[in-house]
């Protein structure tokens, strides 16, 4: 179950062009399974920003000096994230946690590939180490536009068999995109399954590669939000059930993680006509 | 540990006509759902009531995305009443609500007069429902130009159809808009056609533009403007029509988010209320307001909600 937590933060590095900020946490981290995340509100209860942030769950701690931590990662662009990123150790923090659906794991000891965009990268950690306990092979992706948004390079040399790296300026590892790098590393490893986590056109492209290479995909979704607990209808995209029906799913709870051959990547941003109450005419 | 109402010696109960409830703090049409997400963080049935997002007759995929833009102390939203359909919403949600002894006020929508009573009339017997909420005042309708509550004709249709739809003893609220340029005629009209009480304020129709592509920052281009900005217009509508209307039940809201905004609300006129947009901030938020409320009620020695009730309205300083 979700709470609402009235921390502290514990502390807050940088790392390249982002900020890791650890929070206390109290239960959040007993509950947590990896691609959580947790959803910060920005400034005290007279805030003129009332709309929480929501990050990903890069690491949990529950059982340090300060009882149960998270860590997210901060990548500062606008008020809100810019607030979090200039927190001092110290300073109160309110989080609702853990939220979101986690990332399904294989029944199987297959072997998998991880692939993260910038911070993106933050949820695959954990899931690597879930992966790992499972005794499934681990191949990293870590993909950005310039060496310093790269996220997580030791960490992920170390949880895994192979770590490859792509920029789009060639500053680190292979000039180009992850996904040029993608096939290889599903041939060389056998992967039954892609995990990755990182901007829209980045998940569209690494699940058609997967689909192209008859594996699963799952696709963790960053949609902006308001509220990030299902009620307020905010970050929905179109996604193909079971039944074959698209539908407007609320990234939050039904989500973050999708299966990538069952997200409608080049229509996010509208209503396919088929989509489950659809409008006939015009719009809603 | 899910929040419920810290115990007090303050009378917190309300009236709404006949209607009794425990707590004046109710859920917002739109900013709970159907009750079942906030019941992590709260126990909702100990709250007044949950006032269920609108739904329409037909399942409805609502807008394409951004359906939000943050605004200073609030945001603008334009869903489009994405919602299951009244069959399903009536099989699943309504069903899990009295359940678990919840009391819920159902918000409909519909496209047109006859949908709205289409939709009441599907209402009738359903267990745990105390009242209907007419929502006429939504700005994420298809034909932007015709907000039923804009208009006192059109909006007294609406009420005058669902009234004949359902049974005599269920209350009717319409939601009415602020944009217009006199609620209490807006108000009159509806009572005068068969609501029992009024929802005030629904959402106030704005734009944010995106200064980067120079377009509109909603799918939809406007949106309803919601949050603590518009506290003060929502206080001066229930204060208007309370004067208007001195004995219609009034649920107000608009941008409450705590003890004090809530005491506003009640002092201009308000029998309850209701909590939206702070939800997303604070999911907590109903439980947390009801005791701000009875802890400020307490320090003035006040025994009883009922006492400040339209206490804005004296004459006599």
């Amino acid at each position: 179950m979700p709470i609402v937590h009235k921390g502290t933060v514990v502390d807050v590095k940088k790392v390249g062009s982002y900020f890791v900020l650890t929070a206390t946490a109290a239960d959040i981290p007993k509950d947590f399974k990896p691609g959580n995340f947790v959803a910060v509100a920005i400034g005290d209860e007279r805030s003129s920003l009332i709309l929480r942030r929501a990050f990903s769950i890069y690491q949990v701690n529950d059982r340090g000096v300060y009882g149960g931590t998270v860590d997210i990662v901060v990548s500062p662009h606008g008020p809100g994230t810019d607030y979090i990123a200039n927190l001092k150790r110290n300073d109160p923090i309110n989080l609702v946690g853990p939220l979101g659906k986690p990332f399904s794991l294989p029944k199987e000891p297959v072997p998998c590939v991880l692939v993260g965009g910038g911070y993106g990268a933050a949820p695959l950690f954990t899931l690597a180490e879930a992966l790992t306990a499972r005794g499934c092979r681990v191949d990293f992706i870590l993909g950005a536009s310039t060496q310093e948004k790269l996220f997580g390079m030791l960490e992920a040399r170390r949880i895994s068999t192979t770590l490859s790296v792509t920029t789009d300026d060639g500053t680190s590892g292979v000039m180009g995109r992850v996904t040029d790098v993608l096939p290889d590393v599903i041939k060389k490893s056998g992967a039954a399954v892609v995990y990755a986590c990182g901007p829209m056109q980045m998940l569209k492209a690494v699940s058609e590669v997967a689909t192209l290479h008859g594996i699963v995909s799952q696709t963790s979704v960053e949609e902006s939000m308001a509220c990030g607990i299902g009620v307020c209808m905010t970050c929905v995209m179109p996604i193909i059930g079971e039944d074959g029906v698209t539908r407007m799913l609320r990234s939050c709870v039904d989500g973050p993680a999708f299966r990538g051959d069952k997200v409608r990547w080049d229509e996010v941003g509208t209503i396919p006509a088929d989509t489950w109450g659809a409008p006939e005419i015009g719009g809603h | 540990m899910k929040r419920v109402p810290k115990r007090t010696t303050v009378d917190m109960s309300t009236k709404l006509g006949r209607l009794e409830f425990s707590s004046p703090v109710f859920t917002a049409s739109g900013c709970a759902a159907a009750g079942k997400e906030l019941d992590q963080f709260i126990d909702i049935t100990t709250i007044g009531a949950v006032v269920t997002k609108s739904v329409m007759l037909n399942p409805r995929s609502g807008r394409a995305t951004p359906r939000m833009a943050e605004t200073p102390s609030g945001m603008l939203n334009g869903i489009g009443l994405q919602g299951p359909g009244i069959d399903d919403f009536i099989q699943n949600d309504l069903s899990w609500l009295s359940q678990k002894g919840a009391k819920t006020i159902v918000s409909i929508a519909g496209n047109n007069v006859e949908e709205f009573g289409k939709v009441a009339d599907k209402l009738r017997d359903i267990p745990g429902v105390v009242a209907i909420e007419v929502n006429i005042s939504c700005p994420n309708v298809e034909n932007r130009g015709q907000v039923f509550a804009c208009d006192p004709y059109a909006a007294a249709d609406v009420i005058n159809n669902v009234r004949r739809n359902v049974s005599a003893s269920i209350p009717l609220f319409a939601k009415l808009s602020p944009d217009v340029t006199d609620i209490t005629e807006i108000a009159k009209s509806v009572v005068k056609a068969g609501a029992d009480g009024l929802s005030v304020i629904n959402t106030l129709l704005g734009m944010v533009i995106d200064t980067d592509t120079l377009l509109p920052k909603l799918s939809g281009k406007t949106g309803g403007l919601s949050g603590p900005a518009i506290r003060p217009v929502a206080v001066r509508c229930v204060y208007q029509i309370r004067k208007a209307l001195p004995n219609i039940p009034i649920i107000g809201m608009g941008g409450i988010r705590n003890g004090r905004d809530a005491i506003e609300f009640f002092a201009a006129g308000a029998n309850a209320i209701s909590v939206g947009t702070t939800v997303f901030n604070d999911p907590e938020a109903c439980v947390r307001i009801h005791d701000e409320t009875a802890e400020i009620l307490q320090e003035k020695g006040i025994r009883s909600l009922s006492e400040i009730i339209s206490a804005a309205h004296r004459e006599d300083l």
